[in-house]
């Protein structure tokens, strides 16, 4: 049966790269972000690269007006099908902008923790209802500890973390599951000027592995795979040394 | 836009930069760039046009959507990231092809039309430039062909700033394979007698850059025809993982590999379905084959001489296979006359395009081949070109004066300039 896609934060270069590969598998696509002139080339693109049907939408993380017609959306679309939901968004201004204006921190933490986790708490019950459906929510490494580079921004993705657990945890009992997913690193807008990435992966290779790895069922994901052993070991460093570092 | 600190190379990998690249995402962030810096492709140029050294360069690669499809009047509208590979996968089930592709699928639109490259059907079909309909540059400007700034742009290598995006006149062709016919020539004589009676639409020949006396110029002609029907299984690309060793095309193995290529086909010719990708880009299969010369890299040498200069193919055969430095991949083709821009670089006549190894005597034949060429009235390709001096261009390129006013009219500040346009000097020309 087709699948229907929600993208939240269409524009990122993960989300491009995941609409690409569904579309090509012939989905319905829900393209959700801001900038709603690329999504509409996107639309138009995804079309003509097999997608079922396209659609751009405007999701806007810092204002919740716009959730609900993006829900509405995606249910037209699948009909009796299941919907699946890809979150991509978050901001992450410099740790020092914020040092500078503290007022920074609610934006941020909307964008990448409670505007994402509200959609996600109005798509809840429509998932259960179907008793069927994926969710995978991008988090990241910068949750796992904080760090003093970025900490605000892995603050809200720990949060979002912990809330797709919850989730995850709530909905497999009506057989929709939900996996976090946590990139390393992906060469994207946010690390292309970045000094020291290393062992940096296509925003292609990191979406099909996401698909793959969603669809079998995995419920926590680093990718690339070995970011899994980085961060155990960026787990493991107990604290009083750990705040002594600047990783 | 953030610029991150880069080095980068040529496909021939002999020449390389280091410099800062943007690279936007979305066209929203393109826009603020349009004055800056250069755009640049997939870098499938062999020599400098793609470099900028201390200097900036904006990557157009993840500029790739396409923007509209007009299947009615067969026109795409499409942003200059998007490959020629991308375009023909998704067009060719639709019953369209890009009317003009590179022999490269790697390259871009916007690398396209910056040289205005041809293909293999350039004799009938023309440059890629004759199927542009309309320009849309990143300050916003959008040219037609009627628009004097339209020829400075085609071919301009990217000196009237980044293209955005472009609609390109699509040919209408019912296209699951390629058929290809496959005859040898065993003289130069034979050969190009047989690429000027040629009626195929598609045609290239592969000619053996080592062989000397009677077999000078001997190679093997392939005309091709879109067919409809069987689709062969779709094959895996392979990499080359490494830096080849130096043996690896020396002399004797390129010669000994060349003898078998062409003995491969059959005295009567043979006629071979084959993948539409396979024809197009043979090379693309293999990954990254550039780094089969070694790290030293490897020079291209492509011209075009008229055709009234047969002797100056024979005499440039001649010194290229006395050398001992061409490689295997060594081409010949017959162009028409079709071309867009001031410095596109098609004319009537033959093309032929030689790599070799980059070595102690490469440039030294590479100089002497460029004035070859020059003699005979015909002119190199810049996409190809590591090697001329300004001074060899002028008599090439008789609108490059009208060009570089046109270019420098709308980049006084020369923000547009690369290691090419610089190395050149083509836009001090008068
Ligand atoms: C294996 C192989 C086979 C080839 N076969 C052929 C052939 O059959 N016929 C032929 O004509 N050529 C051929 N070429 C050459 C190739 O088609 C050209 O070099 C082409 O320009 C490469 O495209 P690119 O996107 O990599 O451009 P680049 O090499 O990155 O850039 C080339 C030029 O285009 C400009 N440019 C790129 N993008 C833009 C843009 N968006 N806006 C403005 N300017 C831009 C750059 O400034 C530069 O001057 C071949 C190359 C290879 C490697």
């Amino acid at each position: 049966m087709t699948e229907t896609w929600i993208l939240l934060g269409a524009a990122s270069s993960m989300a491009r790269a995941m609409a690409r590969q569904l579309a090509g598998e012939g989905a319905n696509l829900v393209l959700a972000g801001r900038d709603m002139a690329d999504l509409e080339a996107q639309a138009t693109d995804l079309a003509l690269r097999g997608a079922a049907s396209a659609k751009a939408a405007r999701f806007d993380a810092r204002d919740a007006a716009t959730f609900a017609s993006i829900i509405e959306a995606a249910e037209t679309l699948a009909g009796e099908g299941p919907i699946n939901c890809a979150v991509f968004v978050g901001s992450m201004p410099p740790q020092e902008a914020i040092d500078a204006d503290p007022s920074l921190i609610d934006g941020t933490v909307t964008d990448s923790f409670t505007g994402p986790a509200r959609f996600l708490q109005m798509l809840a019950p429509k998932l259960e209802a179907k008793g069927k459906g994926l969710v995978i929510g991008v988090g990241s490494v910068a949750g796992d500890r904080g760090r003093i580079g970025n900490y605000v921004y892995g603050a809200a993705k720990s949060g979002i973390a912990t809330y797709l657990s919850g989730l995850r945890n709530r909905l497999g009992r009506s057989g929709v599951h939900v996996m976090t997913v946590k990139p390393g690193f992906v060469d994207t807008a946010m690390t292309w000027d970045v000094e020291g990435m290393f062992l940096v992966a296509s925003p292609a290779q990191v979406a099909a592995h996401m698909l793959k790895k969603g669809r079998k069922g995995r419920n926590v994901l680093y990718t690339p795979f070995f970011w899994r052993y980085i961060m155990a070991i960026i787990r493991s460093v107990p604290e009083p040394i750990f705040k002594k570092l600047s990783v | 836009m953030s610029w991150k600190k880069h080095s980068w190379a040529g496909w021939g990998r002999v020449q390389s930069a280091t410099g800062e690249l943007a690279r936007p995402e979305r066209s929203a962030a393109l826009a603020p760039l349009a004055t800056e810096a250069p755009a640049i492709g997939n870098c499938r140029s062999y020599g400098d046009a793609a470099l900028v050294s201390e200097g900036r360069a904006i990557t157009m690669t993840r500029l790739d959507k396409i923007l509209l499809f007009d299947e009615a009047d067969g026109v795409i509208h499409v942003e200059a990231g998007a490959t020629i590979a991308d375009l023909a996968r998704i067009l060719a089930p639709k019953g369209f092809l890009p009317a003009v592709m590179p022999g490269t699928g790697f390259a871009t639109i916007g690398g396209c039309i910056a040289m205005d490259v041809h293909g293999k059907n350039h004799h009938g079909a023309g440059s890629f430039g004759q199927h542009v309909t309309e320009i849309t540059l990143a300050s916003g400007k959008v040219l037609t062909p009627d628009d004097p700034l339209f020829k400075a742009t085609v071919g301009g290598l990217g000196q009237t700033g980044p293209i955005a995006s472009a609609k390109l006149k699509l040919l209408r062709a019912k296209v699951d394979v390629m058929m290809v016919t496959e005859r040898r020539a065993e003289t130069l004589e034979s050969f190009l007698d047989r690429l000027d009676e040629s009626e195929a639409t598609y045609t290239v020949g592969w000619i053996d850059a080592t062989a000397t006396g009677e077999a000078l110029g001997r190679g093997i002609l392939e005309e091709g025809e879109t067919g409809a029907g069987l689709v062969p299984p779709a094959k895996r690309g392979r990499k080359v993982p490494f830096n080849a060793p130096g043996w690896a095309l020396a002399a004797p193995v390129v010669r000994l590999f060349n003898k078998l290529y062409y003995g491969r086909v059959p005295a009567a010719g043979r006629t071979l379905v084959k993948p539409i990708d396979d024809f197009f880009f043979p090379l693309d299969r293999i990954h990254d084959w550039n780094k089969l010369y070694g790290k030293k890299g490897f020079h291209q040498f492509q011209c075009v001489v008229p055709v009234t200069a047969r002797g100056t193919l024979r005499s440039m055969l001649e010194a290229i296979a006395t050398s001992g430095l061409a490689s295997p991949l060594a081409v010949l083709k017959r162009m028409g006359p079709g071309r867009a821009g001031h410095l596109s670089f098609p004319m009537e006549g033959y093309t032929l395009a030689v790599d070799f190894r980059n070595r102690t005597g490469t440039r030294g034949l590479i100089s002497e081949l460029i004035a070859e060429a020059k003699a005979a009235g015909g002119r190199i390709y810049f996409a190809k070109d590591s090697v001329a001096r300004a001074e060899d261009i002028p008599g090439m390129y008789p609108e490059l004066a009208e060009w570089a006013e046109a270019v420098n009219a709308g980049d006084p500040e020369h923000h547009y300039e690369t290691d090419l346009t610089k190395r050149l000097s083509l836009r001090s020309a008068k």
